[in-house]
């Protein structure tokens, strides 16, 4: 029973894109008419550096399974550093939220540039399998604090 | 505009390219269903005219102050439902649009489960234009020049119609002269123009044009600014000629010491030059250039008793203490022509290229042909690196080869070597050039062996034609191997069409290379910021509708640079850029980035993270009075900030928001996104 709901799992999966590679790049995957998991929803932005380590806390609190942020390839960002930040940033709240034992699996950094309509469709296939295997995420809700 | 929000929702079928996928009627039912949604429509095509004046009627009937259209990505029609909002007398920036095409219907088959994320997306869409604002775009001023960076054919075009327009253009090439490839071929197909004579007199053209200055032996090394508004700054290389001084008369060449001792990059190695030195009669500018690896004063200190060039040039144009030089302008627009590089035969090892001296590359053969190549157009078997006396040069004629094999798609449509793509020249190219081996020598036997002859172009199948009844034999196979056996070289294949495997006997054996990205791509990339797509050539903007823009307004591509493509398409496309690139320089304004970062000073604490971590140096720390207090807080500088929001994700306080990226609709976009 448990392998069950276990395989029927389908994650909920939230994405940053950057405008300029990642959210190019699976444009591209589109084009190309590539298939992949549909579990994956992209917010845009116009940087993988506008991304608040926050947001990936808020989307877990949220509902969703697992986050991906995504952004140029390093030393190809658009705005020359803004991807330098974001892994910065992912990196130590991907620290914190290991301690807080969120699994690792979670949330994933991905550099995906505007040609790599296939490597979209790997990452995807990835994060999917990566959070499926560690199953619903059901620490984390957000409660009312009635102060 | 204040107050409640009224949002329009549109879902489009794009054709089946959507409706074939996505059930549009669900997904309108449910957009209908959405809180601050007053109207939700479905059409066929959006973006069409009658789909367009479904919104501006409805902006009229219903009084919307948002609309959300679900269709293709934003990076294809954002621009063109901004203007739909305009018309109909909205902010453009109340747009926002859900992508259900490129990341939906295209890539899902299963119609429940695209149906169910195309609602999820429309619904973030939905929540993220509640909180949308009008935002104002700002317009510049257009510096009226140009920068071309690369002085091929592409370049030189661009260059000639920008100038000739009025605009001043700035022209920097690497090598001492322009001309790039075109230069170094003999005749061009299909027309067999001689290449030489339908160049040389652009390149004149650019070097006495009064708007176009022209620097060679330089390289860009730094550009900052926006479209309009760009700061270049360029390295001139040190020539240790005065250019002003040299004639150009070619004594110093003749008298170097080393002189016919170093490879000619312009020969691809086949002539010899000495460290001082024109790459060929007709560079442009005819100046001469010393090579401060080779040189014997420069790289060694010292040159006989004196250097012989100073000794003899009479305009006492040789400077050994000349210094590279900076020089720094303005510019409006950009276009990249930095070409291509040929493909490097020696990563085919089983084709001996560099191990026998007579496999040569196309561009090697090419020189070899040229009526103004090393051998004056005579075609010789060739004994590289061999050092020999003149005196016995003379007395022994150089072996005129009895039979010439040429290979296809070397380096082209080969996924061992990492290059998927055709290189569009090469079946042509072959065939010229086997139409020149068999001009001049009749008897020559010549052999193609090919994957297949792509011949689409204007004449092209007519000239083919030509050259396979002039007795060249094609032979469809791919070879394996090039061995030596006595003094032949031998060409081991199988002929596909008789499934037959041959070993084929010839004397010369010619590599049909294709076209890849320069080796140096990388500086142009590091200091513009373009993309390559997968082939590693630059990305242009769209394929389609936008082949000569690039994703950086005011940077635009023209020639290889972009993808293999001949001379007259290389020229197309660069008069395609040079009047992309005058668009600009003609309005004399142009629209910046809306979607920039503001500043809440009520609650900016002066912190000055943002300040530190911006790229483009757009914030700085002023000081205001708060309730009588002098306080800092930050302050963007709308002109700089190019929108990128990574000082958004760095403030503390949340006193810095970027437009139309505001945690305030980006937040709602991920709680509705992150539920179940």
């Amino acid at each position: 029973m448990a392998e069950a709901t276990q395989t029927d799992f389908q994650p909920n999966i939230v994405a940053f894109l950057c405008n300029w590679c990642s959210y190019a790049g699976a444009d591209l995957a589109g084009t190309s008419r590539t298939q992949y998991p549909s579990n994956v929803r992209v917010i845009r932005v116009m940087c993988s550096g506008r991304v608040n380590p926050m947001f990936v806390v808020n989307a877990l609190q949220e509902g969703a399974d697992g986050v991906l942020v995504s952004g140029c390839h390093p030393g190809d960002c658009h705005y020359m550093q803004g991807n330098y930040y974001a892994r910065r940033r992912f990196k130590l709240m991907r620290n914190f939220l290991e301690y807080l034992g969120i699994e690792p699996e979670r949330v994933r950094m991905s550099w995906v540039s505007a040609s790599e309509g296939a490597k979209w469709k790997e990452v995807i296939e990835e994060v999917v399998e990566g959070v499926k295997a560690v199953g619903p995420m059901n620490k984390f809700q957000r409660r009312q604090l009635n102060w | 505009m204040n107050g409640k929000p009224k949002i329009g929702v549109y879902v489009c079928h794009c054709g089946t390219n959507i409706a074939g996928t996505v059930n549009v009627e669900e997904v309108r039912d449910f957009a209908a269903s959405l809180p601050d949604v007053v109207v939700a429509r479905n059409y066929s095509y959006m973006c069409s005219d009658p789909g367009q004046a479904l919104i501006t009627e409805d902006i009229k009937n219903y009084g919307l102050n948002r609309v959300v259209v679900a269709s293709c990505s934003p990076r294809m029609h954002e621009p063109t439902f901004r203007k739909t909002l305009e018309s109909g007398g909205l902010n453009p920036f109340y747009l926002e649009m859900a992508n259900i095409r490129e990341q939906c219907s295209w890539v899902h088959e299963d119609p429940i489960a695209a149906t169910e994320k195309a609602k999820r997306l429309l619904e973030a869409a939905v929540v993220k234009a509640r909180n949308l604002e009008a935002l104002e775009q700002k317009e510049v001023d257009v510096e009226p020049s140009c920068l071309i960076i690369g002085g091929g054919i592409a370049g030189i075009q661009a260059a000639l119609d920008i100038a000739d327009a009025g605009f001043k253009v700035y022209l920097v090439e690497k090598s001492p002269t322009i001309g790039g490839h075109m230069a170094q071929l003999d005749k061009t197909f299909p027309t067999l123009d001689c290449s030489a004579c339908i160049l040389t007199p652009k390149m004149v053209d650019v070097a006495n044009h009064p708007n176009i200055e022209l620097m060679t032996y330089s390289q860009v090394e730094e550009i900052t600014g926006y479209i309009g508004n760009f700061n270049v700054k360029v390295r001139k290389k040190a020539r240790f000629v005065d250019m002003d001084k040299c004639t150009g008369c070619g004594d110093c060449a003749e008298a170097c010491r080393l002189a016919g001792r170093i490879p000619n990059e312009f020969d691809e190695g086949i002539g010899m030059r000495g460290a001082i030195y024109l790459p060929f009669p007709q560079a442009v500018p005819a100046k001469y250039t010393i090579d401060k690896e080779n040189c014997l004063f420069l790289a060694k200190g010292k040159c006989g008793e004196t250097p012989k060039c100073q000794e003899v040039c009479q305009a006492g144009a040789i400077n050994f203490e000349q210094q590279d030089e900076i020089v720094e302008f303005k510019v409006g627009t950009i276009i990249v022509a930095t070409g291509y590089d040929v493909f490097d035969a020696r990563k085919k090892p089983e084709y001996g290229y560099g191990i026998y001296d007579n496999v040569l590359t196309a561009l090697e053969f090419e020189r070899l042909v040229n009526a103004s190549g090393p051998t004056g157009g005579k075609i010789v078997m060739l004994e590289r690196g061999k050092k020999k006396k003149k005196k016995e040069e003379e007395a022994e004629a150089p072996k005129v080869p009895k039979s010439i094999t040429f290979i296809q798609c070397v380096g082209s449509r080969d996924k061992s070597v990492g290059n998927e793509y055709c290189s569009r020249v090469c079946c042509m190219y072959t065939a010229k050039l086997a139409h020149l081996v068999k001009d001049k020598i009749p008897d020559c036997e010549v052999t193609i062996f090919y994957m297949d002859v792509r011949a689409f172009g204007k004449g092209f199948e007519e000239f083919y034609d030509r050259v396979r009844r002039e007795g060249v034999r094609y032979i469809r196979g791919n070879p394996s191997e090039i061995f030596r056996r006595g003094d032949k070289l031998v060409v081991k294949a199988e002929d596909t069409l008789t499934a037959t495997p041959l070993e084929h006997e010839t004397d010369m054996v010619v590599l049909s290379v294709g076209l890849v990205p320069r080796s140096d791509n990388r500086e142009i990339i590091d200091i513009l910021k373009l993309s390559q797509s997968s082939d590693l050539f630059y990305l242009e903007a769209h394929p389609k509708l936008r082949p000569v823009d690039t994703a950086s307004d005011g940077i635009f591509l023209a020639g290889v640079c972009q993808g293999p493509k001949d001379i007259p398409d290389a020229v197309a496309q660069a008069k395609g850029a040079a009047s992309a690139a005058m668009i600009p320089m003609a309005k004399g304004k142009v629209k910046v980035e809306a979607q920039t970062s503001v500043v809440n000073e009520e609650t900016c604490r002066g912190c000055g993270f943002c300040v530190e971590l911006c790229p483009f140096t757009a914030i700085e720390l002023v000081e205001v009075n708060r309730q009588g207090w002098p306080v800092k807080v930050a302050r963007v500088n709308e002109a700089l900030c190019k929108g990128c929001g990574a000082c958004v994700a760095a403030c503390l306080s949340g006193s810095i928001q970027q437009r139309s990226f505001k945690d305030n609709q980006l937040l709602p976009q991920i709680k509705v996104l992150g539920v179940k």
